[in-house]
């Protein structure tokens, strides 16, 4: 199956890491997938709630080009970053389910020239992997497996909220599997899909900071020495910001925050710049010691 | 066109008010007069309640007076009512097939907002039926004769009460259930509520009856494989699982259980809601009946190694052990059978954030059933995974009821066992007990009085729906606990309540193979997944399919209590049909005009029940009455048309369809 | 309620759709729609028949040339049929009877065959109110065809002698 890939402006900026070790995994695993051409902005949450008929018809622009360079049939449209995923998604519901919205956005795709048929299947590159790439085929593409140390997996709010359609919504499971097919050890621990402060970190830092820290603690206090994201904004949130909750609250973590797709890369013997670690802060590299070297030192606090 | 009329027609047209439910929103007058104005109609007459006495005493009388032969009465569904004023037309002399119905209840008043749609769709339907009933000719029901004999599936309390009502009454009755005890999921509760009575108490002696019951012939370890036949006479296959024990030279007196080469238990021991492990060779349970001991063939080293030492074989006084049993067949005819084929649990798993299979503190209500029981695993010590006792617990009501994402229905009985549960912990460990519950439904005998007293004995109360159960200490009091995350919805506050064991009172689902077992016994199953019951109101121990009746959960969730009572009404309609001595048939048969067969056999095949053959001399179809159902198949399928079916004759049929399809 | 009702007159195109149930499922159906009090369009004329397989495809045709707008058969979902297997006898022909409804020109929204069991009386409101939708926006059925008498196929149809008549 060939995807089309969807990355978003994060991917290109913050979340390079995350674009070059999916890119990276995928080719590994033999996925064929192609960016798709003239993207833009998904919206995300900010212009979501502004004004809700322009988001999707925003949204709904990058739905057309799909369709229309996809060819027939299905249309798989792989979008890693959660925000672009829940927009997507929910643009999608959203114009089949309120005729009103359908109709408004219909009318101003049609200035473009497009139409939406709705064949296209926004996927997660979680979903992706689970589903059709499966357990078996990653544990075969893992050399250097992770053992010996522990993460914990934090799915972020959005991929399976509202729209549990790969993971169960309570308790998503799908990034635990994974790494463990990628040798790791997953913690259990209850706040996988709670809120990571998000845009919040921005404009209220206090309140932002403060739920960062509150996943960073229990994860901690877990005994997970890693913890793996699938979002660019929970990355950044809950790495960049380490420093300052050490001053806010008094109390040091220094707990390397990595995509889950990082991890994945380094199991399977990619290398370290190929999987964008020397762009973390702090590499997951001093507590996976199969890490491959090239990414020793760079970087690390 | 061969149309025989056998005589003029004479309708007579009887519309219903059925109170308002007909009459608020089809203009009955109006209606009444278009049919008078049809042709053949020579009375068209309106009442209020037209399934009344004096309803039907209009219709007799008119019949004789106005000399009628055609009946037309728009009404409910005739699903409802035909039986009614069939008889009634036969008491005038009439044939009771000279009358056809017009639902205009059913389907146009209560269905149609539009008072003057509606009364048009009752006019075209009454069109319909008064075209349709020219075309009536007399017809006979047959009568066949009941066996006596009445089939009772599934040995829980229903069962168990169904068979004895029927045993006393002197009727030969088969209990058949499918584990090796009976006693269901009644037999696994330590107490039951309001009166606390002992649940072993009270059913064990009803169990033993069964087994000593000289008019019971009881089946365990068995299924029901075939159901054919009808109403009076259906014909049973039923298949008898190897226990590779035989039944008839075991005492129970359980050496084999200690002799067996695993010296522990191992498998999951079913009855105790795997808290215990069980042998492969074992008795269900202290007081099951039969008390016989079974193999299980899953675990057996002999079975499925063909390699032990048997030692229960050499530790068996009687020789009772036998590991060349098979699967073996009984036939049996039956005049009525009652399911009784009960419920499961809700699986917990399914709501992940109770914890449910995580935390190894959180139990199912059946759980906690067996670690109440002095007979049970922990010997009635309640006890959490670890031994310790709990000193604080929390029971959660509603876990799969109540919920769209799993079972919107209520399960009637979790309210009532939850305060049963909380007011045992309580009493037996001294634990602060919490309840979290949605609405409080203690609705029968005793039940709220019940309510009050756990009320008063302490019990916290918490009204909301719990969001989740966590390990996620954010206060040093939680620490190693479970927090129990809920709005208290009286209060309006998100509260946090750390405990040490939780217990989910999980639904009543059906059986998981309801389905199959509906399609079996070829009755049908209600949105829920439960038995259907003919009528919700009036016939809620039949089933569309005469002589099968349902009693217990299988049909809805329910307790104890009304789980006998319905197993003791449906016993009594079972009564009835078998007491009576005979069934009548509809004589909605096929049949062949063989001047028009050309005996090209393409009926033959597609009747289901083999009712057709050819008759070699003559060349022609031939359709055995005795065994045709009447579905009409063959009908539609005869390129000659020269197969037709009572009651639903092609001519019948176009008439209705010209009738509906009038301006009118 | 007043006994002279003037009937409304047709501002919009109103279908006739004719359906045929068969008893056991989804007739009953039909019957709990009612019981729940789900209100649907009152284009929907409903023949019972004691199983779908009874259905003869000339029924269908005999309906849509007498003026019906749609047909719609109600049957038991496969394998609960009261009859074992009528509704595939159903299904089998009505699959013939599309191939043949296409040809003639007749749309395919306006001859459905819909499996509803006992419980689904909100599936007869939906289909009811789908298919008198659909109709609207199709428009009336146009066939050329010559009418036949009284619109039937052939006669045939009492029993040469009533097999089980008895005279009252």
């Amino acid at each position: 199956m060939k995807y089309l890939y969807y990355p978003g402006c994060s991917l290109k900026g913050s979340g390079r890491p995350y674009e070059e070790s999916l890119l990276s995994i995928l080719d590994r695993l033999g996925v064929a997938v192609v960016e798709l051409a003239h993207w833009n902005c998904c919206g995300a949450t900010a212009y979501m709630s502004v004004d809700e008929v322009q988001a999707f018809a925003l949204a709904a622009r990058n739905l057309c080009l799909a369709e229309e360079c996809g060819g027939p049939g299905d249309v798989h449209l792989l979008a890693p970053c959660n925000a672009c995923y829940l927009v997507l998604s929910k643009a999608q519901v959203y114009i089949r389910q309120y005729a009103r919205i359908g109709q408004v956005v219909a009318e101003a795709l049609r200035a473009a020239g497009l139409e939406y048929h709705g064949r296209i299947k926004v996927r997660h590159p979680l979903d992706v992997l689970w589903n059709d790439v499966g357990v078996e085929r990653i544990k075969k593409a893992v050399t250097q497996p992770l053992q010996g140390r522990k993460i914990a997996c934090y799915y972020g709010c959005q991929v399976v909220r509202p729209y549990a359609t790969f993971d169960n919504q309570h308790n998503p499971m799908v990034m635990d599997h994974l790494l463990r097919a990628a040798g790791a050890q997953t913690v259990d621990w209850p706040l996988k899909e709670r809120c990571c402060g998000g845009t919040l970190t921005g404009t209220m830092e206090e309140a932002g900071l403060r739920l960062s820290y509150i996943l960073l603690k229990e994860a901690r206090a877990r005994g997970a020495q890693v913890m793996a994201t699938a979002c660019p904004l929970c990355q950044f949130n809950l790495e960049c910001y380490q420093d300052r909750m050490q001053s806010r609250f008094g109390d040091g973590i220094k707990m390397p925050v990595a995509y889950f797709t990082q991890l994945l890369g380094m199991a399977m013997g990619i290398p370290a710049s190929k999987l964008g670690l020397d762009r973390l802060l702090a590499p997951p590299k001093p507590v996976i010691p199969t890490a491959t070297p090239d990414a020793a030192g760079k970087g690390a606090i | 066109m061969i149309r025989q009329i056998h005589e003029p027609s004479r309708i007579g047209v009887y519309v219903c008010h059925c109170g308002m439910n007909i009459a608020a929103k089809v203009d009955v007058e109006d209606v009444r007069a278009f049919a008078r104005s049809l042709p053949n109609v020579v009375v068209a007459k309106t009442y209020k309640f037209m399934c009344s006495d004096p309803g039907q005493e209009m219709i007799r009388k008119d019949i004789q007076e106005h000399d009628l032969n055609r009946v037309v009465v728009a009404s409910c569904s005739p699903l409802l009512h035909e039986h009614t004023f069939r008889r009634a037309c036969a008491a005038a002399g009439m044939n009771p097939f000279h009358l056809q119905m017009a639902n205009i209840r059913e389907q146009v008043s209560w269905v149609t907002p539009d008072c003057a749609l509606a009364t048009r769709k009752a006019r075209a339907l009454i069109h319909a039926a008064v075209r349709r009933v020219a075309d009536h000719y007399p017809l006979a029901k047959e009568r066949v004769n009941v066996h006596p004999a009445i089939l009772v599936v599934g040995g829980g309390i229903a069962g168990i009460h169904a068979a004895l009502v029927l045993a006393n009454a002197g009727k030969k009755v088969y209990l058949v259930e499918r584990e090796p005890s009976i006693g269901g999921h009644m037999a696994q509760l330590d107490k039951t509520f309001p009166t606390l009575d002992c649940s072993a108490c009270i059913l064990t002696p009803r169990m033993s009856q069964i087994r000593t019951h000289p008019n019971i012939t009881l089946w365990t370890y068995a299924e029901i494989e075939e159901v054919a036949g009808f109403a009076g006479n259906f014909k049973v296959k039923v298949r008898h699982k190897p226990r590779y024990v035989k039944e008839e030279l075991c005492v129970g007196c359980g050496e084999c259980v200690s002799a067996c080469v695993f010296k522990e238990g191992r498998v999951r021991d079913e009855f105790n809601q795997g808290l215990s492990k069980r042998k492969p060779i074992y008795m269900p349970f202290p007081q099951a009946t039969p008390n016989v001991a079974v193999i299980d063939p899953q675990s057996c080293l002999k079975i499925m190694r063909g390699k032990c030492a048997m030692k229960c074989v050499e530790a068996c006084p009687r020789a009772a052990i036998d590991f060349e049993q098979r699967e073996e067949h009984t036939d049996i005819e039956v005049g009525a059978i009652i399911l009784a084929t009960g419920y499961r649990t809700f699986d917990a798993r399914k709501i992940p954030e109770y914890g449910y299979g995580r935390f190894p503190n959180v139990y199912t209500m059946l759980e906690v059933e067996r670690l109440v029981n002095a007979a049970g695993p922990t010997g009635g010590d309640i006890t959490l995974r670890d031994g310790a006792r709990p000193q604080t617990v929390g029971i959660i009501h509603c876990v799969g009821s109540r919920d769209r994402r799993h079972h919107p229905y209520c399960s009637n009985v979790c309210c009532m066992a939850s305060l049963k549960m909380a007011h045992l912990v309580k009493e037996r460990t001294g634990a602060e007990v919490f309840n979290f519950y949605i609405d409080m439904r203690a609705t029968f005998k005793g039940y709220e009085e019940f309510y009050d007293q756990v009320l008063r004995e302490g019990v916290q109360f918490i009204r909301g729906r719990v969001a989740e159960v966590t390990d996620w200490a954010i206060r040093p009091a939680e620490k190693g606990k479970l927090v129990i995350r809920v709005e208290d919805t009286l209060v309006g506050v998100v509260r946090r309540i750390p405990v040490d064991m939780v217990v989910l009172a999980t639904a009543m689902e059906p059986q998981e193979d309801a389905a199959a077992v509906q399609r079996k016994f070829n009755i049908s199953c209600s949105q829920d997944g439960f038995f259907l019951e003919r009528h919700p109101k009036l016939g809620p121990v039949s089933t569309f399919s005469d002589g099968i009746f349902l009693a217990g959960v299988c049909q809805g969730p329910k307790d104890i209590p009304a789980s006998v009572a319905q197993a003791g009404a449906a016993a009594a309609e079972a009564l009835c049909l078998v007491d009576k001595g005979f069934v009548e048939i509809e004589p909605n048969t096929a049949f062949i005009d063989e001047a028009a067969c050309s005996g090209c056999r393409t009926c033959i095949p597609l009747c289901p029940f083999q009712a057709i053959t050819r008759d070699a001399v003559k060349g022609v179809a031939v359709i055995n009455q005795a065994l045709c159902k009447g579905c009409g198949t063959c009908v539609a399928a005869c390129p000659s048309g020269a197969a037709g079916q009572n009651m639903f004759t092609d001519a019948q049929i176009y008439d209705e369809i010209e009738g509906v399809l009038a301006d009118v | 309620m007043s006994s002279n009702v003037t009937l409304p007159v047709a501002k919009e195109f109103e279908p006739r759709i004719v359906a045929f149930f068969c008893n056991w499922c989804t007739y009953t159906a039909g019957d709990l729609a009612g019981a729940a009090r789900l209100a649907y369009a009152p284009n929907m004329r409903v023949i019972r028949l004691m199983c779908s397989g009874r259905v003869d495809p000339e029924f269908v045709l005999a309906a849509l040339r007498q003026g019906a707008d749609g047909v719609l058969i109600g049957g038991c979902h496969p394998g609960d049929c009261h009859y074992r297997e009528g509704n595939y006898k159903c299904l089998r022909r009505f699959q013939l009877l599309c191939k043949f409804l296409r040809q003639m020109g007749v749309e395919e929204q306006r001859v459905r065959l819909e499996w509803i069991a006992a419980s689904e009386g909100d599936k007869v409101q939906k289909i009811a109110n789908e298919m008198t939708a659909q109709l609207k926006l199709l428009g009336p059925l146009r066939l050329q065809i010559t009418p036949r008498v009284n619109g039937r196929p052939r006669a045939a149809e009492c029993p040469p002698a009533p097999t089980k008549g008895v005279a009252p």
